[in-house]
């Protein structure tokens, strides 16, 4: 129970069941669907930029409690960044959740909130769930049309 | 290995009954044997795969051990004890189907490719523009893909005969669906998702009067329920070894003579000729003609053993011991608050999927896990079924007669485990 515990953490089941920023953003060309297809876990990510800053990121989709919060999450932590500070929490992130870097130890960007996802590590087939969002919002910033997936 | 009966007659009120004695069957399955996450395996993912018994291992190890050569072309020793080992195992599965020759049995290496055999054959020769090829809402994706691929080379149209909320085929519909288009039928005997037994016979029987042959995709019933391809009187019939308590990469394609007779092989190459010259090659006789290279010998072994254990057990025994574990399930996950299970059909085999309030199969998937127990979250290979619920995914629980009612307890300790972190 204790691993599960650390899985579903209170951050994490909080944002599954009450999603931030669950919306859509009309009219901008920021915009990427993230499809897995081993569960059936999808998320639609909407981004609107002035200059290199994200002014606005928003979500919409159904998927399990990992990657819903992992969305919701992520709308919280990357509104206000640049582009290049959102690609380096994408990376820190990916390191975090595959149990390269101890989230409450490492420097460079501080992951803040994102750290409550450390205990995916003990769980890699749900890895997947967790950078489902991050890898859609990649897309949604380069502005490609194709649908992303895990596998 | 020594033949030990797994059956105790013993006397009830309503007569003598035949028992499985789950207790000693499960000594069989050494994999069952152990702790995942520190608590005792309960293993709810037989419809995925199921465990093998030793006497399927056994045989695996006796042929690479002792008998390991190719077979049908060597004069040695070993080659022939290896032919007759395989061929012997051939017989098996024609009796075990009841099929009338062995010259029916094909050894391919699961179900999927049984079926893309007959698209692939039987398909490119009869299906043409404009023909249709029927098949259920509740097809394993192994029975939709082939024949859409077959469909779109072809110009033909792909028909789906729809199914209601409880999980089963609408035959009125599927009677009308059958038109003077209809090359071939395309139905599977048990459903991978819902446990629906489908009333095959009969739909073969309606699909005959319009003089459209029928594949059955059984997969999912080839373990769990008697097969009579000749009671049946379906054209073909797919199923994979690995279900069936076999090997993996080794499965069957039954069809009936006449009709194999008339198809072009599948793959060219070794075995499936009869003589080669630059200019033509005569093809083997059946079953051989579609057995191209050397095949799964071991594995094709390995499921003549996987029959005789089950044959040993009873497939009438396995069957009523299933269904009692089925019922048991469904009356104790029902129970279960905020809990929808989907199949709900009055005929099922074991297996139980379902869904949650507010909680995702993923998650339950992964809390069920961390007890020890196995079960298959996603969409099955069905999403065109989960798209017809309007659910991305479920859960499933599904049985073999290995499984007990302590197991079952433990499933349903674990859903309300689920229910306290996540509900």
């Amino acid at each position: 129970m204790s691993d599960l515990r650390a899985l579903y953490q209170e951050v994490i089941l909080d944002h599954s069941k009450r999603p931030r920023n669950f919306r859509v953003i009309e009219g901008t060309d920021h915009c990427a669907e993230g499809y897995n297809p081993l569960c059936g876990d999808r998320v639609t990510i909407y981004v609107k930029l002035e200059d290199d800053r994200i002014s606005d990121v928003a979500f919409r989709g159904s998927g399990c409690a990992i990657s819903t919060s992992s969305a919701s999450l992520l709308t919280e932590t990357v509104k206000g960044k640049t582009l290049a500070e959102a690609d380096a929490l994408f990376e820190k992130f990916h390191a975090l959740v595959t149990g390269e870097v101890d989230g409450n130890h490492a420097g460079g960007v501080p992951l803040g909130k994102l750290a409550v996802f450390s205990g995916v590590a003990e769980f890699p087939v749900r890895v997947k769930c967790a950078t489902l969002a991050w890898h859609t919002l990649r897309s949604a910033l380069k502005g490609e049309a194709k649908t992303v997936t895990t596998e | 290995m020594a033949i030990i009966p797994h059956q105790v007659t013993e006397p009830t009120a309503r007569g003598p009954r035949t028992k499985l004695d789950v207790e000693r069957v499960r000594k069989d399955f050494p994999a069952l044997d152990q702790t995942v996450h520190g608590k005792p395996l309960v293993y709810l993912d037989n419809a995925a795969t199921s465990q093998k018994p030793l006497a399927v291992i056994e045989a695996e190890e006796d042929f690479y051990r002792r008998d390991c050569s190719n077979i049908h072309r060597g004069v040695h020793e070993l080659s022939d004890r290896a032919t007759r080992a395989y061929e012997t195992a051939r017989v098996k599965v024609q009796r075990f189907l009841n099929a009338r020759d062995t010259r029916e049995i094909i050894f391919v290496r699961g179900t999927t490719e049984a079926i893309n055999l007959v698209a692939s054959t039987f398909g490119r020769k009869n299906i043409h523009a404009g023909d249709e090829v029927l098949i259920t809402a509740m097809e394993h994706h192994s029975n939709i893909v082939p024949w859409q691929i077959l469909c779109e080379e072809k110009g033909a149209k792909l028909r789906v005969a729809p199914i209601n909320d409880r999980g089963e085929v609408l035959f009125e519909e599927f009677e009308k669906l059958l038109g003077p288009k209809t090359r071939l039928a395309a139905v599977v005997h048990v459903s991978n998702v819902l446990g629906t037994i489908n009333p095959v016979r009969e739909l073969i029987e309606a699909a005959h009067r319009k003089n459209v042959p029928v594949l059955v995709d059984g997969a999912q019933a080839a373990p769990h329920l008697k097969v009579d391809v000749r009671a049946l009187d379906c054209d073909f019939y797919a199923f994979s070894g690995h279900k069936l308590y076999g090997p993996t990469g080794i499965g069957v394609l039954y069809g009936k003579a006449e009709l194999l007779d008339t198809m072009p092989p599948y793959q060219g190459g070794g075995d499936m000729i009869s003589s080669v010259t630059f200019e033509k090659t005569v093809y083997n006789s059946l079953p051989y003609k579609f057995e191209a290279g050397t095949s799964n010998i071991a594995g094709g072994i390995g499921l003549g053993a996987a029959i005789d254990y089950l044959n040993q057990i009873g497939m009438e025994n396995i069957a009523a011991y299933e269904d009692e574990l089925l019922a048991y399930a469904t009356e104790a996950v029902s129970r279960i608050p905020g809990l929808r299970i989907i199949g709900t059909a009055a005929k099922k085999a074991g297996v139980i999927s379902f869904v949650m309030e507010g909680i995702h199969p993923h998650d339950v998937g992964t809390v069920l896990d961390q007890e020890g127990i196995a079960v298959r979250t996603g969409h099955h290979c069905a999403q065109p079924l989960m798209e017809r619920f309007g659910i991305p995914a479920t859960t499933r629980a599904s049985f073999a007669f290995y499984n007990t009612k302590r197991e079952i307890d433990a499933l349903v300790a674990g859903i309300y485990k689920a229910k306290e972190l996540l509900g």
